[in-house]
């Protein structure tokens, strides 16, 4: 069943049209990435279903309702969490502070300690530097906190934003392999990337955004192998 | 930081608080009521609550504003057209045939209403004004603390706001002293009283701001779109960490009424705020206690202490050269550069009380870590 069911998407920034009418769907328990090159409308998906731009026109439906009319803090209630780009944790928050921001909408205190000692489990780095400011953390360490503050909101949907951006290529392997794991415990994962490669080889689904329309749509191994992905995207040398 | 909730350090710094007060009440009892010591904690305690109160909207919820005087002004004002016995008023409203308002408030009363009037006309220009961001909202807010300070010396309001003549004869920080029946004063609390409003206001501000919702005002200081991404509504909340900050900014004004025992709208000036953010920069944007403490030393440097620079001053038969009516605000000038220029955090930078008692602590313990 579709989790997630975007429309003929549009949004405008001033005059430009930054998404010309998009459509694309999110299985439950999948990862589906949206690929492209600069500017072709990635983040602005992103933002636009989270409600932190305004849509022109067309349908967003997640779970057989619309969210088109909903702010960002309905989004986040109704179950969709952003993993923003540049990872964007709070400086001057200490981490656990920052993982207590995440779950600001939520009144359950036994339960909120419980996820942040699961999150602790998960990312016993994070564990360590609890008291520690978040702005001194390495950027895998901010990345892995802007994840577990998503997952605080107890997402059923995970979007994530160009995670692998500005990381050391070792690091990026273990966000990719921490995106695995978030997909084998159920949950389902909207990803972003720039990354073609890691991103097609862990998407169930992908779609390769140019300009603000979708232009390709499969599965990661079919658009792995598509000569003009391959082109476009991984280089010609890429395996 | 320490990872239980009440650690030693912050009970010390209770502790601390607490033998200030008692310092200052025993002080108050044996020292001549007249010293300038006295007149220097009253208004500090003022400056402190408005620091603060500046400091939360500023350093906590990074909204720039400078409408601190016109907020204060607002206060002094309710509390004083409220509290003026009813007997007096025909002297203070001499022009205005008594005025309209007839009747009289209990003190605390008046000081609460004074907060709330602040803050409803904080939440009235919020509506517009905090849709700006940084430098835009600061004109705003400047230009807005201009027209009130403009409207109350307006004629067609005398009646109620006595134009641009002032209100006295309310009551003011003495009438908190405890009297014999033949007048002369038991006890003293007239310091006193204004430093437990300041550290009620002051304590509230703290709870609020290691709340959760100030928790949300800090990560919104840090990155808005990811504080959104997280849920938390940017509008509302600004709009109330600024009626909040304004309330207390109210009730400091009325304190400020207590303290001058006159109030006229023309010293409310854009002055007066910068002098407010003065005390918060150099106390250090983002730490309470900074503010407290840069507001005590400001006020006791601008009034007290630099007063021997502005007469003629002689070592043995040598006239001290330069030394003359104004030269204090000189030497305050370059006080204040050169604390700026080794401070560049401010005093306390974004520390409080407990975490230099813990940096104490740690040394002593031999340094465990570092």
């Amino acid at each position: 069943m579709s989790m997630l069911k975007v429309k003929d998407l549009k949004v405008n920034y001033g005059g430009i049209e930054a998404l010309k009418g998009i459509s694309f769907d999110v299985e439950q328990g999948q990862i589906v990435t949206l690929i492209g090159a600069n500017g072709a409308g990635k983040s602005t998906t992103l933002r636009a279903i989270s409600g932190l731009v305004k849509t022109a026109s067309g349908a967003i439906n997640f779970l057989g309702r619309d969210i088109i009319p909903f702010n960002a803090q309905q989004v986040v209630a109704e179950g969709i969490a952003m993993v923003p780009e540049g990872r964007r944790v709070f400086d001057n928050l200490t981490v656990l502070e920052n993982l207590k921001i995440g779950a600001y909408l939520r009144s359950d205190k036994e339960e909120v300690q419980a996820g942040i000692e699961d999150i602790f489990q998960r990312f016993p780095r994070l564990k360590e530097r609890e008291w520690q400011l978040a702005g001194t953390l390495s950027g895998g360490e901010q990345q892995m906190l802007a994840v577990g503050r998503a997952m605080m909101t107890r997402p059923k949907l995970l979007m994530m934003d160009e995670p692998s951006l500005g990381l050391a290529p070792l690091v990026v392997r273990d966000i990719f392999s921490i995106i695995r794991d978030l997909k084998s415990e159920g949950i389902t994962i909207l990803l972003i990337e720039q990354n073609a490669n890691a991103a097609l080889r862990c998407a169930d689904q992908a779609y390769v955004l140019e300009t603000g329309r979708i232009t390709m749509s499969g599965t990661g191994e079919a658009l792995l192998a598509d000569q003009r992905v391959r082109d476009a995207y991984l280089g010609s040398t890429a395996r | 930081m320490n990872k239980k909730k009440i650690d030693s350090a912050t009970i010390i710094s209770a502790v601390i608080v607490l033998a200030l007060y008692a310092a200052v009440f025993i002080a108050e009892q044996l020292i001549p009521a007249t010293s300038m010591l006295f007149t220097v904690i009253k208004k500090g305690a003022t400056y402190a609550l408005v620091a603060v109160s500046m400091n939360l909207l500023n350093g906590f919820t990074g909204i720039f504003s400078l409408g601190q005087a016109g907020f204060m002004l607002i206060g002094a004002y309710v509390y004083g057209i409220f509290t003026i016995p009813v007997a007096s008023r025909m002297d203070v409203y001499q022009y205005y045939n008594g005025g309209l308002v007839q009747f009289t408030l209990p003190v605390f009363a008046a000081m609460l209403l004074a907060g709330l009037a602040a803050a409803f006309f904080a939440f009235l220009i919020g509506l517009p004004v905090l849709r700006l961001k940084s430098d835009y909202l600061a004109i705003a807010t400047l230009g807005f603390a201009e027209i009130i300070r403009a409207l109350f010396q307006w004629d067609k309001l005398g009646p109620v706001t006595n134009g641009s003549n002032m209100l006295r004869l309310f009551p003011s920080f003495n009438d908190f002293n405890i009297k014999n029946a033949d007048g002369t004063v038991a006890v003293y609390f007239s310091t006193l009283v204004p430093m437990l409003i300041a550290g009620v206001c002051i304590g509230v501000i703290i709870l609020l701001i290691n709340s959760t919702f100030g928790r949300a005002l800090r990560a919104m200081k840090d990155d808005e779109i990811a504080a959104e991404a997280m849920g938390i509504r940017l509008a509302s909340h600004k709009r109330l960490a600024f009626c909040i900050s304004s309330f207390f900014a109210g009730v400091g004004g009325a304190m400020l009424a207590m303290y001058q025992t006159t109030v006229q709208a023309k010293s409310f000036t854009t002055a007066m705020t910068y002098e407010i953010l003065l005390i918060v920069v150099i106390g250090g944007i983002g730490s309470v206690t900074g503010s407290c403490l840069s507001s005590f030393l400001f006020v006791a440097a601008s009034e007290w202490w630099l007063r021997f620079l502005d007469q003629k001053q002689m070592i043995g038969d040598f006239e001290v050269p330069l030394l003359r009516n104004g030269f204090r605000l000189v030497v305050f000038s370059i006080i204040i550069m050169i604390v700026v220029l080794f401070f560049r955090q401010g005093i306390m930078g974004t520390k409080e009380l407990p975490d230099l008692i813990r940096g104490l602590q740690g040394k002593n313990k031999g340094g465990a870590d570092k």
